[in-house]
């Protein structure tokens, strides 16, 4: 019998199939969406806002901006690998049930899974990286480090989203989570302005948020402000959070698709 | 005479050394005592469902053998368990001789499943629908091709190949996924509902390779509402009411035991059933009737001999038949209700 790592891969292989099918939609939302916002609202609204502004700490709109979408957009990205696909395919006629009749077990079919949600984060995020260094809004050769980093913030949301989709009998509420989540993060946790910027009271409500980590980690690294016991703070949660929302996988996954 | 049991005993050789492997193979494939499936609550508001609830059966190698039941008999939860993917709630259950609890990676890579929903990616081609089922059980690219060729050829999808599923026809789409379900060459078949929502002709076609795979030594078992499959394909079948099974046997032992040998069906103008059958009791003292809605039917050995009877109490039915005794009348007979509503 093959190891479990191999059984993973079996899983892995349906995606990469059927990503060689649907690639082309899927660039619009996950690549160029991000790009058009960095370069309207970097650039487009960076001209407004002007350089040096005091509250950014002293750098131009586009190096402050861009790393905060990278990290906005990991977690939009890991939001929609996971739920959606895991919630259409965990239930009858979907992709799940049938590779359960088949030797793969339940964790096979997350880690195979996990896997290819890995892989398309990592890549959205190499190439709006790429593009954020050729727009020259990098100020620090650590910019290479918000590949990493941009990639656990997206994990940090895909890991409990898939925990959670695969317990869905609907795929209604995953849009809900856009409205209620992904909207509200994307607005206040620091990606279009500084933390800073906000009133006393709701800084420490942002602070807890897990897009703030994302946010601050990207941004400090590609800016060259690193602390570095403050990034391990941001990675600790970071990974707390895929942890949690792996262990939660793991468990649900058995219980539904082994129901 | 001698010479008779010395050929017999010949023949009885030579065949046990091609067949050795398989008769070296254990007789019983599957083997359920006290089989229960017992589903937790769906919400906080829910309660817990019982929808198999101790069931015993045996299935032997080259058998078929049929789940029979009405909606929610709790057929396609005992196909769940067998197939390794739903563990019981309590009782023993074996699968090729392992227990799906610690062994369901090794059991489930020598059975094939056709579930009641195909579950067919249709975004991918017929091949490629081929190509990743055959992976997940680890077969070389090079195997899946020429198994696909020959599976293709069964189940007359030949020229198919290259085609995306979204568009196949219903009954290809089931042709289609039971050869996908026998891309690891399976010992055992499980079918849950194969020919449900097919035309009558796509049904007989679909019967037809069935019946092919079964001659081939595969073992078959299915789940279905409609007698005349079961009695089409199943060499044993139990019936199965709200989890419960009520009777088991060969199509011919269930009806001989459950059933007379003919039905006389009479349908009556509106209204006029009730009197009718107050009628036809006193007429038929030995005999069972069973009321429908729409129609009245006389269990007897002697269908035309009762129509002669209902014409001389001087009852006018608008419609007569008589038909032989199916599946269908065991069901009602064990359980009071019509197999499919
Ligand atoms: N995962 C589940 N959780 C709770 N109840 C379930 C679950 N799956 C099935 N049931 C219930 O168990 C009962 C038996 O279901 P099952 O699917 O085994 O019946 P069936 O004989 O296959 O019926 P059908 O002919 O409609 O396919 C049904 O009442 C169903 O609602
Ligand atoms: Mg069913």
């Amino acid at each position: 019998m093959a190891t479990a790592d191999a059984m993973a891969l079996r899983a892995f292989q349906y995606w990469i199939l059927r990503y060689r099918r649907t690639w082309r939609g899927t660039v619009v939302i996950s690549i160029a969406n991000p790009l058009l916002f960095l370069v309207a609202i970097g650039v487009g609204l960076g001209r407004l806002v002007g350089p040096d502004a005091a509250a950014l700490g002293g750098v131009d709109y586009l190096a402050f901006f861009a790393p905060g979408i990278l990290a906005a957009a990991a977690m939009q990205n890991g939001i929609i690998e996971a739920a959606f696909p895991v919630a259409v395919n965990r239930g009858p006629g979907g992709a799940y049930p049938v590779a359960a009749g088949t030797p793969l077990e339940p964790e096979d079919i997350l880690h195979g899974h996990l896997l290819f949600m890995a892989s398309r984060v990592v890549l959205s995020a190499a190439v709006f990286v790429a593009v954020m260094v050729a727009f020259g809004a990098a100020r620090s050769p650590l910019v290479l480090l918000t590949l990493p980093a941009a990639a656990l913030t997206a994990m940090a949301f895909a890991l409990p989203s898939a925990a959670w989709a695969v317990t869905l009998t609907d795929i209604r509420p995953v849009n809900g989570i856009f409205k209620w989540v992904v909207m509200p993060l994307y607005l206040f946790s620091g990606t279009f302005f500084a933390v800073e910027q906000l009133p006393a009271v709701v800084r420490p409500i942002v602070y807890a948020t897990p897009l703030w980590h994302g946010v601050d980690l990207c941004r400090s690294l590609s800016l060259g402000t690193v602390s570095w016991p403050l990034a391990l703070v941001h990675i600790g949660y970071l990974t707390c959070l895929c942890g949690l929302g792996y262990l939660m996988a793991r468990r649900l996954y058995r219980r539904h698709l082994h129901a | 005479m001698a010479i008779e049991y010395f050929r017999a005993g010949v023949k009885f050789l030579l065949h046990s050394a091609r067949f050795s492997t398989i008769i070296a193979m254990p007789d019983v494939l599957v083997e359920a005592a006290g089989l229960v499936k017992r589903y937790p609550p769906r919400d906080r508001h829910g309660t817990a469902f019982t929808a198999v609830d101790g069931i015993d059966f045996v299935l032997r190698r080259g058998e078929s053998f049929g789940f029979l039941g009405p909606n929610g008999a709790g057929k396609s939860s005992t196909m769940r368990m067998i197939a390794c993917v739903s563990p019981p709630t309590s009782g023993t259950l074996r699968v090729l001789g392992m227990d799906p609890l610690t062994q369901g990676r090794e059991i489930r890579a020598r059975l094939g499943v056709v579930p009641q929903d195909d579950a067919l990616d249709r975004d991918l081609t017929v091949l490629e629908n081929l190509l990743i089922y055959g992976r997940y059980f680890g077969l070389p690219k090079a195997t899946i091709a020429t198994r696909s060729a020959r599976l293709l050829e069964f189940a007359q999808l030949a020229e198919r190949g290259g085609e995306r599923v979204d568009a196949l026809s219903g009954g290809m789409r089931r042709r289609l996924t039971i050869a996908r379900s026998l891309i690891n060459e399976p010992e055992i078949l499980l079918l849950d509902e194969p020919t449900t929502g097919l035309d009558p002709q796509a049904r007989h076609v679909l019967w037809d390779r069935l019946f092919r795979l079964k001659q081939q030594g595969v073992s078959l078992i299915l789940t279905t509402h409609y007698m005349d499959e079961a009695e089409q394909l199943c060499d044993r079948l139990v019936v199965m009411d709200k989890g419960h099974i009520v009777a088991q046997g060969s199509p011919a032992e269930l009806i001989a035991a459950h059933s007379t040998k003919e039905v006389l069906e009479l349908r009556f103008e509106i209204g006029e059933q009730d009197k009718a059958v107050a009628k036809l009791r006193d007429a038929t003292i030995r005999d069972r009737l069973e009321e429908l809605p729409d129609r009245v039917l006389w269990y007897t050995a002697e269908g035309e001999a009762a129509l002669a009877v209902v014409h001389q109490i001087g009852l006018r039915p608008a419609t007569a038949m008589v038909r032989r005794a199916s599946l269908e009348d065991v069901f009602l007979a064990l359980t009071g209700r019509t197999l499919v509503d």
